[in-house]
């Protein structure tokens, strides 16, 4: 937690250099099977949620609300006989189990159909119907994924999210690392308290400059437009110059003192010497802020409330989901999968950067 | 001060202070536009009787704010509900990812790179997504954690809909937000040499004394850190009530956390003066419990850096 010159830790660290590899030996191996098993156990619990989700998602009302559902969409299946529909059940003929049309229902023997040998004729069963499990059929519904992309308005609002987030990272990308720059290379009176105040800002309470913030914001006419959310972007921040700044000192002066020396301006210097050399860390501040956005909840709530055409997915699904009752988990959780699906995809896609940046912010303050 | 005996910059000096503050000066006007004044303001605020609607002439109300808040038992109480809710998840968001980052750091874990990319991931899932869907795990019908409770034989309880189960709901609920501790946990437990380890198993430490005598206070800066940014989040919980419940404070009033009133003060009644004295208040809360943190941090904290000299 020392501000500290470090390199940063290289990408993964993946598994540490072992001493010379002897076999392993058994309690070795049964250790660390077991281990690994306490591990997938850890994180099928962890990542369960997100499958029901995604079960749920293709599941109507009808097939979640019905008793005893199976955690796959699944429809009882049904039976044309003689121009009538029967349901279809498990039944227990001759040791066998066979999924049989329920033609007569009785409360101790029925009257069923075999629908793969209709031309038998009912068949008598012996037993109350009751005791029958339905038989079912894999049927998952694409419908609530077609109806909360209508519903929710679901074009607009990626649109909405997405170029507020890029504009966003524009803007911090760019004045992230001018500040970075700053503090990481030049020397002057007061660096040192800038620096502690910039990230003592991290700990401050959103709430103790919301009010006023919020209040010029509406004197300027620009509550129910994007720009409370742009502007403060194009300012720095705490996370990002820090991070940015811990890099750029790992980068030896002695490439931009040359470039001084052939009359590069300090810009120049940095933008052609620099900045080069820290794609990794830009990239990683890049993601970290389309990550933020995407999933910021409490700015767009107060900021766009009046102009739902205008609002973020993050905040149009809080208010979809608080509008509908809870009779239709199955069009929440589509929703809910189409908004988390695009910082998902990104984070997988970078995440050695992304978990490299926060190992940095994190530990080194 | 020291300045007085220092020869004046010289003029490179000169120069290169002047370039240093150009490129901060995006976030030094960043910070006075959107940080000082406010803040500034907000205190100001405190002492007027300003209203997003002026609909009564502004006026100098001197500590009337400051009286009111010792009347108002709504402060009282939903600062009650708030340290309540911190009591129980703070231990969770601080011993969680301590855990998972022993477990993902021990060399008997195969695939260790793949579990931290799966324990991490739902980090980045938007929150109001994590709590819709987190909101189906917890129900009491259909929900998969009563299903596997019933499972081994027992009644769960209605999580978010009763009194008691609330909050353990809501920090089930925070959960996918360990990814962040789990990394940086991670990053210093490796960060802790082997030679002392080594060294306490020629002591005879065990798991348990490694554990206890080597990770643990080695560890103890990146605890403190997580707990000192888990308390200011902590006190500024009222995000996730707000989604699942539209902030009207059920089951009972125990969702209705200070920030909740904070900002109901503000947004629906408001009254801005009023929400700005709250707003100071969590301040100065929070101010004094981390200071309090950092006082005691003394006695538990470790640096090695400090008495002896150490990577």
């Amino acid at each position: 937690m020392s501000i500290t010159a470090q390199r940063p830790i290289p990408a993964l660290p993946l598994e540490k250099a072992r001493p010379a590899k002897r076999r392993r030996s058994l309690s070795e191996t049964r250790n660390s099977f077991a281990l690994t098993m306490l591990a997938v156990v850890l994180v099928a619990g962890f990542l369960s949620p997100l499958l029901r989700s995604f079960a749920l998602s293709f599941q109507t009302p009808e097939q979640i609300s019905q008793v005893g559902a199976p955690l796959w969409p699944a429809s009882p299946q049904t039976y044309d006989y003689q121009g009538k529909k029967y349901s279809v059940y498990k039944v227990p003929i001759d040791g066998a189990i066979r999924d049989m049309a329920l033609v007569k229902k009785g409360r101790t023997e029925s009257q069923l159909v075999d629908p793969a040998n209709p031309g038998a004729g009912l068949v008598t069963w012996q037993g109350s119907w009751r005791t029958l499990d339905p038989a079912l059929t894999f049927a998952p519904t694409f419908d609530n994924y077609t109806d909360v992309w209508r519903l929710l308005n679901y074009p607009r609002l990626l649109f909405n999210t997405a170029a507020i987030a890029i504009i966003g990272l524009i803007g911090t990308v760019v004045s992230c690392t001018l500040v970075a720059y700053g503090f990481a290379r030049f020397r002057f009176p007061g660096r040192g308290i800038l620096f502690l105040i910039l990230i003592s800002t991290i700990f401050l309470p959103t709430a103790v400059t919301l009010i006023p913030t919020y209040n010029i914001f509406l004197r300027l006419g620009w509550v129910g437009t994007w720009l409370p959310l742009l502007v403060p972007a194009f300012f720095a921040n705490a996370y990002d110059v820090f991070l940015l700044r811990q890099y750029m000192l790992t980068i030896p002066r002695e490439m931009d003192e040359a470039a001084a020396i052939d009359g590069a301006s300090p810009l120049r210097t940095l933008i052609s010497v620099i900045v080069p050399q820290a794609w990794p860390v830009i990239i990683a501040v890049g993601i970290f802020h389309l990550v933020y956005s995407w999933n910021d909840f409490f700015g767009p709530l107060i900021y766009l409330s009046t102009k739902p055409e205008l609002q973020t997915l993050a905040v149009g699904l809080a208010q979809f989901s608080a509008n509908r009752s809870a009779q239709e988990p199955g069009l929440i959780q589509a929703g809910t999968l189409l908004t988390l699906i695009v910082p998902v995809i990104l984070f997988l896609i970078f995440q050695r950067v992304f978990m490299r940046g926060v190992v940095i912010t994190g530990v080194e303050k | 001060m020291i300045a007085l005996r220092r020869p004046r910059m010289s003029r490179l000096a000169w120069h290169e202070a002047r370039s240093g503050l150009l490129f901060l000066s995006p976030w030094i006007i960043g910070f006075l536009a959107f940080t000082l004044i406010p803040i500034v303001a907000t205190l100001i605020f405190t002492f007027l009787n300003i209203k997003l609607t002026q609909d009564v002439p502004l006026r100098f109300v001197g500590l009337d704010n400051y009286i009111a808040l010792f009347g108002d038992s709504q402060v009282w109480d939903s600062l009650l509900v708030t340290f309540k809710f911190a009591a129980i998840s703070l231990p969770v968001a601080v011993i969680l990812p301590f855990g998972v980052a022993l477990l993902l750091n021990s060399r008997s874990l195969r695939a260790s790179s793949l579990f931290r990319i799966l324990f991490f991931m739902p980090y980045v899932v938007p929150f109001v997504a994590g709590v819709l869907i987190w909101a189906q795990m917890l129900n009491s019908d259909t929900g998969w954690i009563n299903g596997l409770l019933g499972f081994v034989g027992i009644q769960g309880p209605d999580w978010l809909n009763d009194q008691t189960w609330v909050y353990p709901g809501l920090v089930i609920i925070g959960v996918w937000g360990i990814g962040g501790g789990i990394i940086v946990n991670q990053a210093g437990l490796k960060g802790i040499p082997t030679e002392l380890y080594d060294a306490a198993r020629i002591d005879g430490a065990g798991w348990w004394g490694q554990l206890r005598h080597v990770t643990l206070p080695l560890m103890s800066p990146v605890i403190f850190y997580t707990l000192v940014l888990a308390v200011v989040e902590v006190l500024q919980y009222f995000l996730v009530p707000l989604v699942l419940n539209q902030g009207t404070g059920e089951p009972g009033g125990t969702t209705r956390f200070f920030n909740l009133y904070l900002y109901q003060t503000f947004f629906s009644y408001q009254e801005m003066s009023y929400g700005a004295t709250l707003a100071w208040l969590l301040f100065v809360i929070t101010l004094a419990i981390t200071g309090l943190l950092f006082w005691s941090a003394r006695y538990w904290v470790y640096y090695a850096g400090e008495s002896s000299s150490s990577a």
